[in-house]
């Protein structure tokens, strides 16, 4: 069923009684095409590109427990492109365009809000860094503004500007940047894949990979094996583990990044705004909660859950930033496991194993990389070469040394 | 979370630096596959869901590099030690 | 106005001080009431009815609960600055001049044009927003979008910096004790007798849980009385801490609990000195979670119309508030509990009309409380509908045993669907509740190690088992952190029943029936969301918002699960469990942050000269946590350029001083030290004789640059190593790395000792002139004695010990001269009385900055973690003799491609062009486009020296390109000039002003 403006109103007439499932409870089949490990974000993208782009709809999308049950419904829903390196931005920056179409494309409402996303600098080496930023943003076509402290207040009059530790000297913007209802992202990608054919399968867990003389055959699951002439694993914050499960050591930690909101207030922040001089950045959401977050705690964990420093760590930047939001109370804090590789950047490639795919290593990125992660690994599966913006993200290259650093922090994963 | 140093006592986490896999080992730059031994040892971790050995340092503290046997899953510690101690 | 009296108050009873009176005003009405009420309370007792809005329909919404579990009696607290949205009047400790306000209506609580909203509830049911709002796409944040945000939200949060301050602290305790009721109280003293140190935190600012509103009996005393003598018995005890106001809002990793101390909240400020909260972090060998539990609703239509009431809140109100609630009262009870409340009001003077309890059979005793209060008893009968306005209840339409329906005229109804264990903590660290059928209710599942639940919170509900819980479980928790339990006696209290039959919901229902009050999330939601396959607990939470709210769904979570159960024909635990998140309550951001925030936001490390810097009127910049200076401006020099220029031109005429006592200093002591930093830097150190200095860098294992500096040799088996500022403490973690992780068999030890030295270079021709003044005269530092990249030990000053060295950042002949850093301030005033003569200067960072990029040294800005030794220009120092850190992985391909942009000297063609670090390198007549991208501008200097800007820059191919020009792009401040590439090194290329 069309979702529309006419259609709820339709069923509003009629008490909601005829709406459909979002998406069908598919049972496993003996086989398809493409299985896709995961459901979260990226992999029911994946599915709904396969099947959208490359006319491959005997696809299978199975997952451990819930879909959406991953960090696509566990980030701080920012969305943006501004990044640094030639390796990652072309790819952010079609990710954001696909975004601006989603809606309409998917035919679900995920709230893509072109908000803005402020990223403030606090002294001139980091105002000389946000101009290198904002100069390679530009080179690849992407917006970016490179703000004065006083075009900063212009935006957001409530920083602190007076007292501050570490002052506010400028800002570079991307306006259209912003935040995506996070959950709808997933139910969206679910509900278009699922009408274009693609099973969804809950609540099925990938125990092994059948491989045969170095070719993939297909996943045995918690609910028996489903053959496949190709799999693609979309697993981030369990990719060493899945990956594992086919012999294969990655480049990758997994790590615990705490996410914040408060109650429920009146507007109060408009746009999507980052402190430079600690770990915190904050939207608010549509429903009124501040959505905020900083820096992963910094040890391996699966645990989906952190520890106070980080909380403290992340409020400290809050109220040095805006010392208005010490009353706002935090409603609730979790956690997520982040795919941290050892260079912050992502990986979508080809596997030692012949048909075997691998979407990994998003670390804090996910989120916002969710069309364009689906995009490129569908292309990827589909026609077994990368897709042009996604081709810097080859499994080899740290071994042969064209890592995509944006941090310059090196293989220290808790530092990216 | 707290993190019992051998020479300063419990501390909580804050107080210590971590680096991570406290398993892979500095290969032997003369070895002839030096290059795909570095590679490994820099890059490559198992990063398992469990029972973790791992280094940390307490930085705010005595300056010892620590191995801690940790689960990842539970963040349950199992052994701390200093590093190289038997 | 003055406020009209207490209109619901009781004539007698209650937990209040009546003998003062507090003044206070909720929507600009002055109203009264008394020490030991709540806002709430207070509200009950003035006859307010109405307390607040919904969040999506404005639905007009009374006083649910007296707890921290309120989802509907929201308000905003205190006004201006100190403005708190959302916060629950039921928690909120009644002081002289509270000011409140109601939220989310406009103009007024009673009359809210958004309660238009709730026509078009049709349309706005369960993920309506998923399904529309999507043409034209300008319009989402246009108009959709603002619509809704301005429609969302409840309170509305101060603009202003919150005036107050907080603070946070740590505790450490044998047993903490979570919950003060009759197991927390009784836990408590059990595991203090016994002799352990305990911490008993409760929420509320009295302790005694249920004791304080319920009509119980222990030990032939009254629940009060009993509860004082405790708490008495407790506060004598010096190893007894007890916190009211103290909620433990989360459990974390090894035995660390979070808890906040609302310290100044009861007050109208908080009073001098005082925070207004605290953040305790509690480091408990042992944990007794006693937080009790938290009565459910039963979901029908209008449940949620003021007037309706959970029938522990109503009896809270009756008998520890002394406050009415209702006059002519119903009760909806499913459970032995919510009988009490007929016994109470009978007590009270409040006329209970009706009694609804749908057991098919209830005890006789319960009939003849009916009949005693006069009550018409409806066995086997449900509450199919609420009726009333937002002023009040005005009728429940009863459905019989026998099907009929019969309106019943209540002004208020209670409302017992049973009792939620409060298990949250227990599943902070991730175990789930289990459900536990004999009492429709989801317990404790594993629990986290150190943390046993005691009484209501493990569904024990009674008050004789809740005392026999916490004598038990206070006794083990002592013992098992070392201390030996005394005999144990449990308190005699009588005997109680909950004979629960579940109920979550009544059909038939006409009117809209809700599950999560303050989301407003209907039944007819939760039927939705199954519809189109929302079906996992996660699923339906989050498609409908369902236990979303401030109240983390206390009182929602379970009906909306059992509702979803029924609808797919699932039991409740096959369908899911609930789970909890911290915090348990919401805690301000403020408290998180504590004295974090403003200047005291990180420590603030000043140099020795800081003093002195300051007295010269130096503008500082922040330099990591250090404040260095960066320019002394003179009288009459009002732009920075003109000091800085002064200050460099003064340093290459004459001489001049600066701090840099913030670079790193790390002491390396021992046989094998030379070993070590042979194997950390690229170059050799092990060669270098005693007295010399040289330069080093440092890779990171993967063969890009980690940090540079010189490093002296001060004895055979001694040391000094300098780092850059911001490096220091990250290049001492790894020289302690690289000795005990990978080279423990080196007989080497190393000390940071930054802030032991006061360090300052001295530059300039002069420099020797003035540092000859100073020294002590045995010393010779004739160039001869002392040449370039010398060190010796001096004393200065008559005595002072320090070192010497003689190296150079600027390029001009230099010295950095050590003192202990006591001496620092002593020093600098030495040096420039020394060095008067000659014209002397202090200069800051800018200045420094501008002699190092006119040397072409690499700083901070292109030691960007991503440049290679050769990307620098260093690659020359990359012994090929000896194994260093780093090395194996700085020959991979993709680190040797010469095309990788690296270091080169930048002028402007046109010499009048400003230059600007960030700009991107583009070839001439290139578009502007990523492929044609060849690097960018580092760092970026007006030379006085040559009265033109210079620049560093890392440009593919760079140092074999001098001489060619290129476009410096820099399109975010609309700059595009042609550059020239050069040498890096602007200024006495050939190093000769360094050895004179």
């Amino acid at each position: 069923m069309q979702y529309s403006a006419f259609s709820l109103l339709k069923n509003a007439l009629t008490g909601h009684r005829y709406w459909k499932p979002a998406w069908r409870e598919a049972q496993p089949r003996d086989r398809y095409d493409v299985v896709i490990v995961g459901g979260g974000g990226h992999g029911l993208a994946t599915a709904y590109y396969l099947a959208k782009n490359h006319g491959i709809t005997n696809v299978a999308v199975v997952e451990k427990g819930y879909i959406g049950s991953g960090n696509v419904g566990r980030n701080t829903t920012i969305v943006r492109s501004n990044y640094l390196l030639p390796g990652n931005v072309p790819f952010y920056e079609w990710s954001m365009k696909l975004w601006e179409g989603l809606e309409r494309d998917i035919n679900y409402n995920a709230m893509v809000s072109q908000r803005g996303v402020l990223n403030l600098c606090h002294s001139d080496a980091q105002r000389d860094a946000f101009a290198r930023r904002g100069n390679a943003m530009r080179l690849h076509g992407v917006d970016s503004e490179l703000l004065e402290k006083e075009q900063v207040r212009k935006i957001a009059p409530y920083l602190n500007f007076d007292d501050a530790r570490f002052p506010i000297q400028g800002g570079l913007l991307q306006p259209r940047g912003g935040t995506v209802r996070h959950d709808a992202v997933a139910w969206g990608y679910a509900r278009a894949g699922d009408r274009r054919g693609v099973d969804i399968i809950q609540n099925c867990e990938v125990t092994g990979f059948r491989i045969d003389n170095g070719k993939i055959l297909g996943v045995e699951t918690s609910r028996g094996f489903i053959g496949a002439s190709k799999v693609g694993m979309a697993v981030a914050g369990n990719a060493s583990r899945v990956a594992g499960m086919a012999g294969m050591r990655l480049p990758i930690e997994s790590h615990v990044l705490q996410a914040f909101v408060s109650e429920g207030i009146k507007p109060l922040i408009d746009t999507v705004i980052t402190f430079g001089a600690g770990h915190f950045y904050i939207s608010q959401s549509d429903k009124g909660g501040l959505v905020f977050g900083g820096d992963i705690d910094g040890y391996n964990s699966y645990a989906q859950r952190g520890n106070l420093p980080t909380v403290e760590d992340v409020c400290e930047g809050g109220m040095a930033l805006m010392p208005m939001i010490g009353r706002v109370r935090m409603l609730r804090q979790w956690g997520g496991i982040m795919d941290m590789s050892m260079d912050g950047s992502p990986i979508i490639d080809r596997t030692p194993v012949d048909g075997l795919y691998l979407n990994a290593g998003w670390c804090y990125g996910g989120f916002k990389a969710t069309p364009a992660s689906g995009w490129c690994f569908a292309h990827l599966i589909a026609r077994d070469e990368p897709h042009a913006v996604a081709a810097a993200y080859r499994l080899d290259r740290f071994a042969t040394g064209h890592v995509i650093d944006e941090k310059g922090q090196g293989a220290q994963p808790n530092l990216h | 979370m707290q993190i019992e140093c051998p020479f300063c006592g419990k501390r909580d986490a804050h107080e210590f630096a971590y680096l991570g896999d406290a398993t892979v080992a500095r290969p032997d730059p003369a070895v002839p596959d030096a290059a795909r031994a570095f590679y490994e040892y820099v890059y490559l971790r198992d990063n398992p869901a469990g029972s973790h050995r791992e280094l940390w340092y307490h930085s705010a503290g005595c300056h010892s590099w620590l191995v801690v046997t940790r689960d990842t899953r539970t963040h349950a510690i199992e052994t701390i030690a200093q590093v190289g101690a038997r | 106005m003055t406020p009209l009296p207490q209109s619901r108050r009781l004539a007698s009873g209650g937990l209040i001080d009546r003998s003062r009176t507090l003044s206070f005003q909720f929507d600009g009405k002055p109203m009264t009431g008394h020490p030991g009420d709540t806002l709430a309370s207070a509200l009950i007792a003035n006859g307010t009815i109405l307390a607040g809005r919904s969040f999506k329909y404005h639905r007009p919404r009374g006083i649910l609960t007296a707890g921290s579990e309120e989802p509907n009696a929201l308000v905003e607290l205190r006004s201006g600055a100190r403005r708190e949205p959302n916060t629950k009047a039921t928690t909120v400790e009644l002081f002289d001049g509270l000011v409140a306000r109601s939220q989310n209506r406009w103009p007024s609580l009673g009359f809210d044009v958004m309660s238009v909203n709730s026509l078009l509830s049709p349309i706005f049911v369960a993920g309506f927003y998923y399904k529309t709002f999507m043409w034209p796409a300008a319009f989402w944040e246009k108009l959709y979008e603002p619509l809704i945000r301005r429609a969302a939200g409840l309170g509305r949060a101060s603009r202003e910096p919150d005036p107050d301050s907080y603070e946070k602290a740590f505790a450490f305790c044998d047993v903490l004790v979570i919950g003060g009721g009759p197991t927390g109280l009784m836990a408590a003293l059990s595991a203090a007798r016994a002799g352990a140190h305990v911490i008993l935190c409760d929420e509320d600012f009295s302790f005694g849980g249920r004791l304080l509103s319920e009509q119980f009996v222990i030990d032939g005393q009254s629940g009060a009385d009993w509860k004082a003598a405790a708490v008495f018995e407790l506060e004598q005890n010096p190893a007894v801490t007890l916190m009211r106001r103290t909620t433990v809002f989360g459990g974390y990793d090894q035995s660390t609990y979070g808890a906040l101390e609302r310290v100044g909240d009861h007050l109208p400020v908080p009073l001098p000195h005082m925070p207004r909260q605290r953040l305790w972090k509690i480091v408990a060998k042992r944990a007794v979670l006693a937080a009790g539990a938290v009565e459910r609703q039963i979901v029908f239509g209008g449940n949620d119309r003021p007037g309706v009431m959970m029938a522990s809140a109503l009896r809270s109100y009756v008998n520890r508030f002394a406050a009415a609630p209702a006059q002519r009262l119903g009760l909806f009870t499913n459970n032995d509990d919510g009988w009490k409340t007929v016994a109470d009001c009978i007590r009270a003077g409040i006329k209970v009309e009706a009694v609804i309890d749908p057991r098919p059979a209830i005890p006789e005793a319960f009939r003849q409380l009916a009949i005693q209060a006069g009550a018409r008893l409806f066995e086997g009968g449900l509450v199919q509908d609420a009726h009333g306005t937002a002023r009040g209840l005005q009728s429940i339409d009863v459905m019989t045993s026998t099907g009929r329906t019969e309106s019943v005229a209540v002004d208020g109804l209670a409302v017992s669907g049973g009792w939620n264990p409060a298990v949250a903590l227990t599943c902070h660290l991730g175990a789930r509740p289990v459900w536990r059928d004999d009492i429709s209710a989801f317990v404790a599942g594993d629990t986290p190690p150190g943390l046993v639940v005691a009484g209501a919170a493990t569904g024990a509900f009674d008050l004789r088992s809740c005392l026999a819980d916490g004598v038990r479980l206070g006794a083990e928790a002592a013992q098992a952190a070392g201390f030996t339990a005394v005999a144990p006696t449990v308190p005699a209290a009588s005997e109680e029943t909950l004979g629960l039959m579940p109920l979550w919901k009544v059909t038939g229902a006409r009117t809209k029936a809700f599950v999560d009050f303050q989301n407003d999330v209907t039944a007819k939601d939760i039927v939705i969301a199954e519809r189109e396959g929302f079906r996992s607990v996660e699923h339906l939470k989050r498609y409908t918002t369902l236990g979303m709210a401030t109240d983390q769904g206390k009182t929602a979570n379970v009906n909306g699960l059992a509702i979803m159960a029924a609808l797919t024909g699932r039991s409740i635990p096959e369908t899911g469990t609930t789970t909890f998140r911290p915090p348990y309550t919401p805690v301000a951001i403020g408290a998180f942050a504590g004295h974090h925030r403003g200047k005291h936001f990180r420590p603030t490390r000043l140099t020795p000269s800081h003093a002195w810097a300051a007295e010269q009127g130096a503008q500082f910049v922040e330099a990591g946590q250090w404040l260095r200076a960066q320019w002394f401006p003179k009288p009459g020099e009002t732009d920075w350029l003109t000091s800085v220029n002064r200050e460099v031109i003064a340093v290459r005429g004459a001489v001049g001083v600066c701090d840099v006592s913030t670079l790193g200093k790390i002491d390396i002591q021992g046989a094998d030290a030379g070993t070590l930093l042979d194997r950390v830097y690229i170059n050799g150190f092990s060669a270098l004789p005693v007295g010399k200095v040289r330069y080093g860098a440092m890779l990171r294992e993967d063969g890009i640059v980690m940090d540079d500096g010189t490093t002296a040799r001060l004895a055979q088996d001694r040391y000094v190593m300098s780092t850059t500022t911001a490096n220091a403490a990250k290049v001492m973690q790894h020289l302690e790395f690289c000795h005990q992780v990978l080279w423990p068999e080196l007989d080497v030890q190393m000390v940071s000792v930054t802030e032991q030295w006061a360090q300052f270079s001295i530059a300039g021709p002069r420099a020797r002139d003035t540092i000859q003044k100073l020294i002590d005269p045995m010393a010779d530092v004739s160039n001869m004695a002392l040449p370039y990249m010398g060190v010796t030990t001096i004393t200065v000053c008559g005595g002072i010990p320090g070192r010497l060295f003689r190296i150079s950042f600027s390029g001009e002949l230099a010295y950095e001269l050590a003192v202990p850093a006591r001496y620092g301030d002593g020093v600098i005033r030495a040096i420039m009385s020394a060095g008067a003569e000659y014209g002397i200067v202090a200069y800051g960072t800018e200045a420094l900055g501008v002699m190092r990029i006119e040397k072409g040294h690499p700083a901070g800005n292109e030691l960007n973690g991503t440049a290679t030794a050769r990307d620098l220009g260093l690659g020359k120092l990359m012994s090929q003799k000896k194994d260093f850190i780093g090395r194996v992985m700085a020959e991979r391909s993709g680190l040797t491609n010469p095309d990788r942009p690296s270091l080169a000297g930048f002028v402007p063609v046109n010499r009048a062009d400003r230059l600007r670090a960030g700009a991107h390198f583009l070839g001439l007549g290139a578009h502007p486009s990523a492929s044609n991208d060849q690097g960018y501008m580092t760092s970026v200097a007006f030379s006085p020296s040559l009265s033109h800007w210079v620049g560093l820059g890392l440009i593919k191919n760079g140092p074999n390109r001098h001489g060619e020009r290129v476009r410096a792009y820099d399109p975010v401040r609309r700059g595009d000039i042609e550059v020239e590439i050069c040498s890096p090194v602007f200024i006495d290329p050939e190093g000769g002003r360094l050895r004179v």
